[in-house]
Formats: structure tokens, sequence, C-alpha cells
């Protein structure tokens, strides 16, 4: 899978194959069990390296301010992405819109390390994904249940995330996909071949990434939470549901003293099942970012509900 | 001789690979342990540094006084196998960085060296001893002088990639990625007769 490049040496013995599938995978192998954050800035990006982020997500907006502010949200200013990718050693994320692969063009001219095709920002195409095979980056791609995770690695993604519903400061909605995922997991897993083809069917999942479930008894990809991940508790509980690692959006920067809220999230990431860790890390921790339930609220924005 | 006991450092990072490929080479499943703290390190005979963000660990594993207990360790002779991250975190010198390190292994490495993900790299090796190997490299550190104490095994063009120093193995590659264990083999062959 994916397009790749090589080259050989004079004696031509050696032959370095870049872009390859392994390598895309391989880069979100080595993320896992960590916390990457959305930062908008340089000086955010220095913030959450210095915290022990293993990534960093670049964007125009944190999605709290997404949700509050309205309008179009896009990828990031040229300026900024290339700012933040020369502030930290860290890998670099950025996102672009649903469908927009003129704005992942950019990013992958940039040198960012990965793509987050993204539900938080305006969609540009609202029935087309990129097409992610012909792109050398990587990129990571939301879902809610096993099918779309599954379509959005036949298109080439090589990393999911849960969608959550982002910039609510309420873990909920990361929490029902996980689980949807988990126990659609589990199903494949004790399905036989005759019944694999009806769930195919069901989940709209490609039959032969569900093979590649049932196989591994997971994703073929790492997956990580996000979407309302926003204290260390958060962190914990969703890496206890078995997600590889975290992504956190607005939880740090919203929060009333971010650099001590993403030390927390990453420690409680990395010792999410030792509860005698999770209380010190959160022992005098200043206000988490102010949360609000879509549910109660009312309020109409879904991100979720954009790119299935 | 008793079955010797291999810790993976489980801090941040692709531990879960590195697990399977000891398991692979028959170690069976308690023989292989995650260690997040000082009393889980003193139960094990070797440690895996796995690959990951160098700074992530490095940050963690002096929270939880990692740093000094691998140190001490080391110095009492435990064997430990580097990928990648790891080998950041040994070396006594890395290029315009001053984050935390170990300093166990006397290489200077430059972070990013090759370039960003789009510059990480597939290729097949020679190793010494071993004969051809496929290696993957992700967003690796080069090692840009070493020691002459540090035995080369292995290099791409004229870096060394793969290292032996006393009871240290250090690879710049993910050996845990491929389907070939030979240096997980090699790393338990390590452990020695004095294991126990």
């Amino acid at each position: 899978m994916g397009n790749s490049s090589m080259s050989e040496d004079a004696a031509g013995l050696r032959l370095d194959q870049h872009a390859t599938w392994r390598l895309k995978k391989g880069l979100a192998e080595m993320l896992k069990g960590g916390v990457i954050m959305d930062v908008t800035t340089a000086e955010q990006a220095r913030i959450a390296e210095e915290a022990g982020a293993c990534a960093v997500m670049a964007l125009e907006r944190v999605p709290a301010d997404v949700r509050a502010e309205g309008g179009v949200a896009r990828m990031a200013a040229v300026g900024v992405v290339e700012e933040i990718c020369a502030a930290v050693t860290i890998p670099v994320m950025g996102k672009v819109r649903l469908g927009h692969f003129v704005e992942a063009q950019m990013l992958q001219e940039i040198g960012v390390d990965y793509i987050d095709e993204s539900e938080v920002l305006t969609p540009a195409d609202d029935r087309y994904h990129i097409d992610k095979h012909t792109f050398k980056v990587p990129f990571v791609c939301g879902a809610r249940d096993l099918g779309e995770a599954l379509r959005r690695i036949a298109e080439g993604a090589a990393m999911i995330r849960t969608k959550g519903e982002p910039g609510t400061g309420n873990v909920v909605e990361a929490v029902r996909h996980v689980r949807k995922i988990n126990e659609q997991i589990r199903r494949v897993v004790h399905s036989t071949d005759e019944e694999l083809v009806i769930l195919g069917k069901e989940y709209g999942a490609p039959l032969e990434l569900l093979h590649e479930v049932r196989e591994a008894g997971r994703l073929p990809v790492v997956n990580f939470a996000a979407g309302g991940v926003a204290t260390p508790a958060d962190a914990a509980l969703l890496m206890q549901l078995n997600c590889d690692g975290v992504f956190v959006g607005s939880g740090v920067f919203k929060s009333a003293d971010p650099e001590g809220t993403a030390r927390a999230i990453v420690r409680a990431t990395t010792h999410c099942r030792n509860p005698k860790i999770l209380v010190e890390v959160s022992r005098g921790l200043r206000e988490a970012m102010p949360g609000t339930d879509p549910e109660a609220s009312g309020q109409p924005l879904r991100m979720q509900e954009r790119g299935l | 001789m008793r079955q010797p006991r291999v810790g993976v450092l489980a801090l941040q990072g692709d531990m879960r690979e590195h697990a399977a490929a000891l398991r692979a080479c028959g170690l069976p499943e308690h023989a292989v342990t995650e260690i997040r703290s000082v009393d889980e390190l003193a139960r094990v005979d070797g440690l895996v540094l796995p690959g990951g963000e160098s700074t992530t660990v490095g940050r963690l594993l002096r929270i939880e006084g990692l740093d000094e207990a691998i140190v001490q360790r080391a110095a009492e002779g435990m064997p430990l196998f580097a990928t990648c991250a790891g080998v950041i975190l040994l070396a006594t010198e890395v290029l315009h960085s001053q984050q935390p390190r170990l300093g166990l292994i006397p290489v200077q490495v430059e972070r990013n060296a090759y370039g960003r993900q789009v510059d990480s790299f597939e290729t097949r090796l020679e190793v010494d001893g071993m004969g051809e190997m496929d290696a993957v490299f992700i967003r690796a550190p080069r090692i840009v002088a070493t020691d002459p104490r540090v035995r080369v095994l292995a290099r791409h063009r004229q870096d060394p990639v793969l290292c032996r120093y006393g009871r240290i193995l250090a690879a710049t590659f993910h050996p845990e990625l491929t389907p070939d264990h030979r240096l997980h083999r090699y790393f338990l062959s390590m452990l020695g007769p004095d294991v126990g």
C-alpha cells in the first residue's frame, strides 16, 4: 500500500524505500502510550514538548474556539505551521479540512510528519475524503465505529482516532466511540467467514480489512482516543478502554494551568492503571477547561457527524 | 539455569512490538514484563528501551527515578537493548540538545538528522556476523561519532546504525517492526550464563 520511491547507492546493493505502508503505520506505533496536543502557536508547541507531549497537532483554532466563534475553520496559516515545525524536535501533525487535498499537498510540502483529515475543521467536500494513498506523508482520521475506521484505512489512513465530540471537554462521546469499536471488534473476532460478509454489509466495512481485524483481534493500525478529553482521569479512562494513546485538543490550552495540565495528562496516560499516581498528578491541579454537554445545552454543532 | 526475565521500558513507545518479538524468541508470557517503576526494574535481568519519543520518555524516566536506577543496574552489568529513541536516551552526547539522557554509551547522536517523516526509510543492511537484514528507520537519530571502544556491527552508507558497547546493544532502526528476530535473540544471548 502507499506510493513509494527507491534509490540505490553507487554499488546498487542497497535499496532505500521511502513512504512505505510500514513507515507510515510505524510512526504511529512510536507515538503509542503518548499524548498528542493541539497547538496554535510555536510557543504552545514548545510548552507541549516540554511537558512531555509525544507529538503536537498544528491547527488554526482549538475546537472549543471553533465551537464558540463559529465561522469557517481551515488549515493553520503556513507561517505558523513552519514556525511550529522549527520550534520542536517531536513530530508535528497538521489538520486539513475533510476532502481538501490541496491543503494536504501544502502540509506535505512544508514537511509536517502526519496529516489529520479532520472533522474539527469545516468540511471542504461533503462527499469525498482525500485519496490518502497518493501522499508520501501518513494520515490520521477520525472514526465513530469500526466501519468508519476501516473505510478510512481503505482510503489510506495509517492511524485512527475516535472522533468523540471535540471542544466540549465532555468525554462521553469519545467513550461511546471507543466502546462501540471494541464491541464490534469482539463480534468480528468471533465471526465465521459467512458471518463476516454480513458484518461487512452491516458496518459498511471492506471485507478484506475485516479479515485482518479478525486475525489481529484489533484494528490494523494504531487507534488513539480524541474528542472531549479534559482531565488526567479522562485520559486514563480511555487508555484503560484499550486506546493506544490520547489526543488532547482544547483540554490543555483552555485549562487554567496549561503546563500543569499537560504534564499531569502525560503522566496519567503512562500510568493509566495506577490509581495512586492518578491521584498524585491530579492533586492541586487547577481547573480543567470549562465543559459543555451538547445534548443538555441543545448545542447544534455535532462535528462527529461530518465525513462518515 | 532459570529463565531470564526481560523488562520492556513501558513509559511511552512501541513496547508491544518488542514484547511480541521477545515472546517469538521463545520467552514465556510471564518472563516479559512492562517496566514503569524502580520496583519493577529490580525484578528483571535485562531491559529493552523501545522506540518512541525520547523527550517524552526522558522526562518520565526522571519523574519515576528510573534514570538513576537504570544507570545503577547497567553499572552492575545488566544488559540493555535500545532501539531508535532508546539510543538517544543512552547516548553520552545529543547534538543541539539538553534533553535528559542516561549517558551509558559513548556515542554522539543527532536527532532527526535524516529529515522529517517523508525521509524515513526502509533498507537492507549487512550486519557483522549475521548477514543481511531488513531495517526500518523512522525519524531515526544519526550516530555521528563513536568512541573507539564502541563496536560498530552495521552501517548504513557511512553511518553506524547498530553498535555494541559492553553489555549494551544499540540500533537506530526498529528490529521490532520486522519479522526477523535475530537481534532480539542476540540480546537474549547477552543475558548470558550468569543470569540468576
